[in-house]
């Protein structure tokens, strides 16, 4: 599920980075944007990723069914210029039905995925800054939550779920999302720690709030945002895994996952149920994927299209 | 070596323990065993309620953390996780169904690794190439569609397979067909074939995600100077990028493949509940649903122990490949 998490830069790099220290951190270059925009791979992620934004919120304005309604001379139809992608065993419109369900998951990811980046910052800058006991501690509590399958605790976490609602799931997905790139940004902070602008505030008498909120998360922002747009679609397939086997997502509302569980059974059949939802998200996580990769190729130079 | 993978074991046993219990206080939290007996009629008078819930160690009046240490103690001492629901010992019901899960994991782990590193490495050596891109690009896609969606496809392809044939050629419901007999061999074969699309499921995916790691890992280490020194002592391309160059990208790897056991756990156990394997996803589910805390917790530590084991290994794998840690 957060398979996309960049395990690349940590397997690598939280070991590198504390100790070549002096050439690891990164400042924000100007042209990251432009690099990025520049990369084909990004330009389709971007592209099709605000497609599909536009299409999950302006697509039901332009659609007569709505995700509830059904229509009751149209019982299991496969797909038709009337429903375009054809209607389950009581009539509800796959389209609309799926449209429900994409802005329900984007939500989610465009919620969880960036909590759990801002999290990760939080957690890694004030280990690798504080150091001493606040480290040691930080880092126990990180290998803990890595150790502890989350899929396993999110379905414990479910009867949750039911009580608040979908809320406190994202909550719960973004508490497990962001140990991996908590250990990435401790291992710059430690590096950026010892560098002259940063000592130069502590020592003129900076709170450490300050210094943290000023000289280190600005200087790691860059891997948080590839963290953040990798996480969306990562927040996305726990939050359709947990909703296909009933623990995420409840009935009256659909998402993406809710809708591929209730068309999967009928799969063989009726393929329409399954094949349309499917694909809108694999379109989406893809996005977010690619865009997230060319991001990290464009910042990080010893990542992907640039080296030998 | 002994030394540092003694010291990350324990390290792993603490971790292990801190998880369990973190789990036995969560399904403690949020499930509610008394809710079996609400509801019934005639209504069950609340002193057997409370008798039953004292018997799996669940009494409301107890605070949490009493009934932590009480079932930790117990655990320790007669190695029981105590009762379930339906009056079973947990501790058997888990041996039950644990090799279930433990064949489709084993296999799946391996498989995925070996099949992963040896993409990732083709991938890294040929970049740029054909291979690389449809390697590449082929992982970016699996890695973004949901396991589920994976399996169902698989089964939605073997039954048109079976369709064609007209046969049931490919069966994949459950490990076995219901009450097959036969010969050792017709019982062999017949979990064979049930195990084909679970396993080629978990696979996909680790595949997917390893190779991208090992194709990063080896691509570093392709312009290192050792591989330039070993080539000009005259050591054939080949022999240096395996013995020199994948021995040192492997180093990274044995890290991530610790890390990566939780995603194969959850991968196999929604591949188990995909395919209506009884193993410990289905028990975990049916734990919730029976609101059975000691089940639950039960599975937790099983998962930790997993997770124990393939870290220790991982750490073996990363002392023995890494000189610097050999000492």
């Amino acid at each position: 599920m957060s398979a996309l998490d960049p395990l690349t830069t940590t397997a690598a790099t939280t070991e590198e980075t504390g100790a070549a220290a002096p050439s690891a951190p990164r400042v924000r270059r100007p042209g990251v944007l432009r690099r990025t925009l520049a990369a084909r791979q990004a330009q389709v992620g971007l592209g099709v990723l605000v497609v599909v934004v536009l299409w999950a919120y302006l697509g039901p304005l332009f659609y007569p069914w709505t995700a509830q309604q059904s229509d009751v001379t149209a019982f299991g139809q496969p797909p038709s210029a009337q429903h375009w992608f054809g209607t389950n065993s009581i009539g509800q419109d796959i389209y609309a039905q799926t449209l429900a369900g994409l802005q329900k998951s984007l939500l989610i990811g465009f919620i969880a995925g960036p909590a759990a980046s801002i999290l990760a910052g939080i957690v890694g800058a004030v280990a690798g800054y504080l150091g001493g006991a606040w480290d040691r501690v930080l880092v126990w509590v990180i290998d803990l939550l890595l150790v502890i399958p989350s899929f396993f605790v999110l379905i414990l976490l479910s009867p949750l779920f039911k009580q608040l609602s979908w809320v406190a799931m994202v909550a719960a997905i973004a508490a497990f999302g962001w140990m991996v790139m908590a250990r990435v940004i401790r291992g710059q902070t430690m590096s950026l720690r010892e560098r002259d602008f940063v000592k130069a505030a502590r020592f003129m008498g900076v709170p450490t709030t300050t210094i943290i909120r000023r000289h280190i998360l600005p200087n790691v922002a860059s891997l948080l945002i590839i963290d953040a747009t990798l996480g969306v679609g990562a927040a996305i397939l726990t939050e359709t895994t947990l909703s296909y086997f009933g623990f995420g997502v409840q009935a009256p509302q659909v998402s993406l996952g809710t809708l591929l569980a209730a068309g999967s059974s009928a799969a063989v059949t009726r393929p329409w149920l399954f094949v349309f939802p499917a694909g809108v998200l694999i379109i989406t996580v893809l996005a977010t994927s690619l865009l997230g990769d060319a991001l990290r190729d464009a910042i990080d130079p010893t990542s992907g299209a640039d080296r030998a | 070596m002994i030394g540092f993978v003694l010291r990350r074991f324990v390290n792993y046993v603490l971790l292990s323990a801190f998880a369990t219990a973190l789990g036995y206080v969560l399904a403690s939290l949020t499930l509610n065993p008394a809710a079996r007996f609400l509801g019934r009629n005639p209504p069950i008078p609340q002193a057997s309620i409370d008798a039953s819930l004292r018997q799996v160690g669940a009494d409301p009046g107890v605070p949490v953390l009493t009934r932590l240490w009480d079932w930790s103690l117990h655990l320790l001492t007669t190695g029981s996780l105590g009762i379930s629901a339906r009056g079973t010992e947990v501790t058997a019901d888990i041996l039950a169904k644990a090799g279930t899960s433990l064949r489709l994991l084993v296999i799946g782990t391996v498989l995925g690794a070996v099949l992963g590193v040896a993409v990732g490495v083709w991938g890294a050596v040929r970049q740029y190439r054909l291979v690389d891109k449809v390697t590449g690009y082929g992982s970016f896609v699996v890695l973004a569609t949901p396991t589920f969606v994976v399996a169902v496809l698989l089964m939605i392809g073997a039954t048109q397979f079976n369709n064609a044939v007209g046969s049931q050629v490919i069966t994949f419901t459950g490990e076995y067909s219901a009450g097959i007999t036969g010969s050792t061999w017709d019982l062999l074969k017949d979990r064979l074939v049930h195990l084909l699309l679970p396993t080629i499921t978990l696979t996909i995916f680790a595949v997917a995600s390893y190779s991208r790691y090992q194709r990063s890992a080896m691509l570093d280490v392709l312009s290192a100077d050792f591989i330039r020194t070993a080539r000009a002592k005259g050591r054939g391309r080949a022999s240096a990028l395996i013995q020199h160059g994948v021995r040192v990208a492997l180093i990274p790897m044995s890290t991530f493949f610790a890390y990566s056991f939780g995603l194969i756990l959850t991968g196999a156990s929604v591949t188990e509940l995909v395919f209506s394997w009884n193993g410990m996803g289905q028990y975990l589910i049916d734990s919730i649903s029976n609101n059975d805390i000691n089940a639950s917790a039960g599975t937790i530590l099983f998962t930790s122990v997993l997770v124990l084991i393939s870290g220790t290994l991982a750490d073996v794998l990363y002392a023995a490949l890494d000189p610097r840690v050999r000492i």
